[in-house]
């Protein structure tokens, strides 16, 4: 209970304006396409210079935690997942923003956001000591499983057809492949200089996700009557705060799946909201609803991605291991000030250690009163004229690729790739299989490649990759996965029948 | 009339700037190119060492941060090669033996005759870590472990034809055996995890961060890849030649500023004057000291000197790969 000795510190005048000041301009950045949490973080480190340590900390963490919450707004409202993080809640966000509900939508992300972020920072203070063995047991066979696994998810997600579900997650992996591979050594497909570095997984989602759209909005021309303005429906918080907890198991699914895959080192929050997501609908009453604007998609996908930043920074904390880009950058922001983190942080820097952790779970209620206050303004954006909001999107689309890393080679790989999206879309395709695919190919690859070179060290790969526990208890879920995703097309395939039949 | 007029005006305007340009020099923010991702070593170090370069006695503008990540610093690399404007507003940081070993390899846009060095920062020499419960406690423990066991011995690193990589090559060739080096993603982070978790059975990382496993008590340091023991940091650790083997600094990750082949000579002049003052900084100092950076201050004639030995002797270890 150390901790809660130390919320004084939150609340220093200095302290408590830069945790406001972190959590509005995070909401901020975060709600801009391109800018990531980890660029947003990155920014900021500069300034924690000519503060004290425990207030740097306390403004990089206001940071983390708002920009990924505050990707949600553009998910919504505009398909443009601003961070990989907020892919899934763009899934039937952005439906539902359509349908007039987008003020329902940004509430709901918000409050789940919380109840997610609040019992994340709260695993992060009880069970530390636990889960940080936890975070060495993942070697490279289980990364690689974890990776197959995430696979498995791609020929359900958000896509009418199995098979088209697949087709799109292979092409994802196959450019994930797309230039120089660090283990072995090689140049893949490289065909211009912009893909030297691979393709940037910031600006592929910007391209995937909002030019098809774009290209959408401007092919139905100006003749057409229905320049649709969308209406905005009024809704009450007290009606939001009621769908959410009606809505429990989505709620506690994403939450669980994001602590648990944040404490992974390597795979991190890039892939909590999709798999929450895809959990939350294969276990749903009401699973065809997802992808039509269902409020389970975006509860789960927001809970499960704010879920995921509290013990991400336990490897962090307790080991000195960060254990994702974003971990990084705080690591630099604790060096600075001389702090080196590891078993005995807590006892060294203990009031710098606990300042931090408190004003997250503090940051957490500013992130949702403010986030909400901003959604409000936001949500009016959805009554643009469309032919006004494509180019609207497409200069954010632009702004966002390039930003990434001042390249003018990303850009183009952005409008290349939403071109493609565009077209593959036309026939059933879908963006959000992609995305994963050339999330989780290089993810899968390093592993296997590295597992394969430790096993011919050791007693070769078939030991290595096969036995073990976790081994065998991610193989089993890689196996129950991909026999629920036959079952449900073939049952969904029955019912399609039967009732062709009966017409 | 008027439109020739207004043409020599330009003119001589434009004449004007680029008399005054060497002298001024700067005139402007100056950005300095990154080649690794923000929130890594490289770039944290950068955004340290340029920090007072808008004091009015040192370079009296300020140098902002631009990453070009990619392809383990080939992407930002070719990027300032080709593309970077030679007007000594744009600077790179240099990572030896990184990218002279690249430009051995191949494959890239860019060799040690592409840039001219200004000053070198800091120097990180690479050094060889097990686990803290590892039955290796010395470097001749591990050397005989590999020596019965060829193949046996995993050894992680931060990638391919980096510090890492070489030192495990030179420590191959020294002592005649076989190791298998598994390079990470994610750099020396995922590296040393390897190593705290066990999945390798020892690693070769940085100094810097390795000095903080070791404080967190998750690993233990065999050695030094470089020419003296590190004093401040780990006086009580021996240098690998201290251990018998015939490995000297080639590996260190050396640290610096460059700029572009063909930037204007009194360009170079000011800059590698005043860069070393901006190192020396004790405002500068202190932050690399809290952050556990080893600073290493060259000029550029020592720089230059560096370079050039390090291309030799790279060029040979890379040879037979």
């Amino acid at each position: 209970m150390e901790f809660l000795s130390y919320f004084g510190n939150v609340f220093e005048p200095i302290s408590f304006m830069l945790l406001l000041g972190g959590t509005i301009g995070g909401l901020i950045l975060g709600a801009t396409p391109g800018l990531s949490p980890t660029m947003a973080v990155a920014l900021l480190i500069p300034f924690t210079f000519h503060l004290a340590p425990h207030q740097g900390l306390i403004l990089l963490g206001a940071a983390y935690t708002s920009t990924i919450a505050g990707g949600a707004v553009s998910a919504i409202l505009l398909n443009i997942p601003g961070a990989p993080a907020n892919i899934a809640t763009a899934l039937d966000g952005h439906v539902m923003a359509k349908k007039g509900e987008g003020a329902k939508a940004l509430h709901l992300a918000f409050m789940s956001s919380a109840v997610g972020g609040v019992i994340g920072v709260l695993l992060l203070i009880f069970l530390t000591p636990v889960l940080a063995k936890w975070a060495l047991a993942f070697g490279p066979s289980h990364l690689f499983w974890i990776a197959i696994l995430g696979v498995t998810v791609i020929g359900t997600l958000d896509s009418k057809s199995f098979v088209k579900g697949l087709l799109s997650g292979c092409i994802g992996l196959w450019l994930s492949m797309i230039g120089y591979d660090d283990i072995q050594g090689v140049q893949r497909f490289i065909f211009a200089d912009a893909l030297t570095g691979g393709i940037n997984i910031i600006a592929a989602l910007i391209g995937l996700f909002a030019i098809p759209q774009v290209m959408e909005m401007l092919s139905r021309g100006r003749t057409i009557t229905d320049i649709d303005v969308i209406t905005v429906r009024h809704q009450s918080l007290l009606a939001s705060f009621r769908e959410m907890i009606s809505n429990m198991k989505a709620l506690s699914i994403g939450t669980i799946t994001g602590s648990i895959i944040g404490i992974i080192p390597g795979v991190g929050g890039q892939i909590a909201g999709l798999v929450a997501y895809d959990q939350t609908k294969k276990i749903s009453r009401d699973r065809r609803k997802f992808g039509t604007g269902h409020p389970e998609g975006v509860i789960a996908a927001e809970s499960a991605n704010n879920a995921m930043v509290g013990p991400s920074l336990i490897p962090l904390l307790t080991l000195s291991i960060p254990g994702s880009p974003t971990a990084a950058v705080l690591l630099g922001g604790l060096l600075i000030h001389g702090i080196f983190p590891g078993p005995d942080l807590f006892k060294n820097h203990a009031a710098v250690a606990w300042t931090f952790i408190d004003s997250m779970l503090i940051g957490q209620f500013l992130m949702v009163i403010f986030g909400i206050y901003i959604a409000n303004l936001a949500a009016k954006i959805a009554q643009v004229p469309r032919s006004i909001l494509a180019a609207g999107v497409f200069i954010l689309a632009v702004f966002g690729a390039y930003s990434v890393q001042q390249s003018m080679g990303d850009v183009h790989v952005m409008i290349a790739l939403g071109v493609g999206m565009f077209f593959l879309e036309k026939y059933g395709f879908s963006a959000a299989p992609l995305v994963l695919g050339l999330i989780l190919g290089p993810i899968a690859e390093s592993n296997f490649l590295q597992g394969n070179l430790i096993a011919g060290a050791q007693d070769g790969p078939a030991i290595y990759f096969l036995t073990g526990y976790l081994n065998l208890f991610l193989i089993s879920l890689v196996i129950l996965s991909i026999c629920f995703a036959f079952w449900t097309t073939l049952k969904v395939n029955r019912l399609i029948a039967l009732s062709k039949e009966a017409e | 009339m008027k439109k020739i007029l207004a043409i020599l005006t330009m003119s001589v305007a434009l004449m004007a700037t680029t008399t005054a340009y060497a002298g001024d020099y700067p005139e402007r923010p100056i950005g300095v190119a990154v080649s690794y991702g923000a929130g890594g070593a490289t770039d944290f170090q950068a955004r340290i060492v340029t920090m007072v370069a808008g004091n009015k006695d040192i370079l009296g503008q300020p140098i902002y941060i631009i990453n070009k990540p990619g392809a383990g610093g080939r992407v930002g690399w070719n990027w300032f090669a080709t593309e970077a404007e030679k007007d000594g507003y744009t600077m790179s940081a240099y990572n030896v033996p990184h990218f002279i070993a690249q430009s051995i390899k191949g494959g890239v846009k860019y060799s040690a005759d592409s840039f001219e060095p200004i000053a070198n920062w800091g120097a990180d020499p690479a050094v060889v870590v097990v686990g803290k419960d590892s039955k290796f406690k010395t470097m001749s423990d591990l050397v005989a472990f590999a020596k019965a066991n060829p193949g046996k011995l995993t050894l992680s690193g931060a990638g391919l034809f980096v510090g890492h990589h070489i030192a495990a090559l030179q420590i191959e060739k020294a002592a005649g055996v076989k190791m298998v080096y598994i390079p990470t993603k994610g750099g020396g982070a995922a590296a040393m995890k390897a190593v705290i978790a066990g999945d390798v059975l020892a690693g070769v990382n940085n100094l810097s961060d390795a000095f903080r496993a070791q404080k967190a008590g998750s690993v233990k340091i065999l050695g030094v890849a470089d020419l003296e023991r590190d004093k401040k940091f780990l006086p009580d650790v021996p240098t690998l030649k201290e251990a018998g083997l015939d490995v000297d600094n080639a590996s260190v990750n050396f640290r610096g500023l460059m700029v572009p082949k063909g930037t204007p000579q009194a360009v170079i002049d000011k800059l590698s004057a005043q860069v070393p003052v901006m190192f020396g900084h004790k405002r500068v100092a202190k932050r690399m000291k809290a952050g556990g950076s080893p600073m290493k201050i060259m000029t550029r004639k020592e720089v230059q000197a560096m370079w050039a030995k390090r291309k030799s002797t790279l060029a040979e270890l890379l040879k037979g790969l």
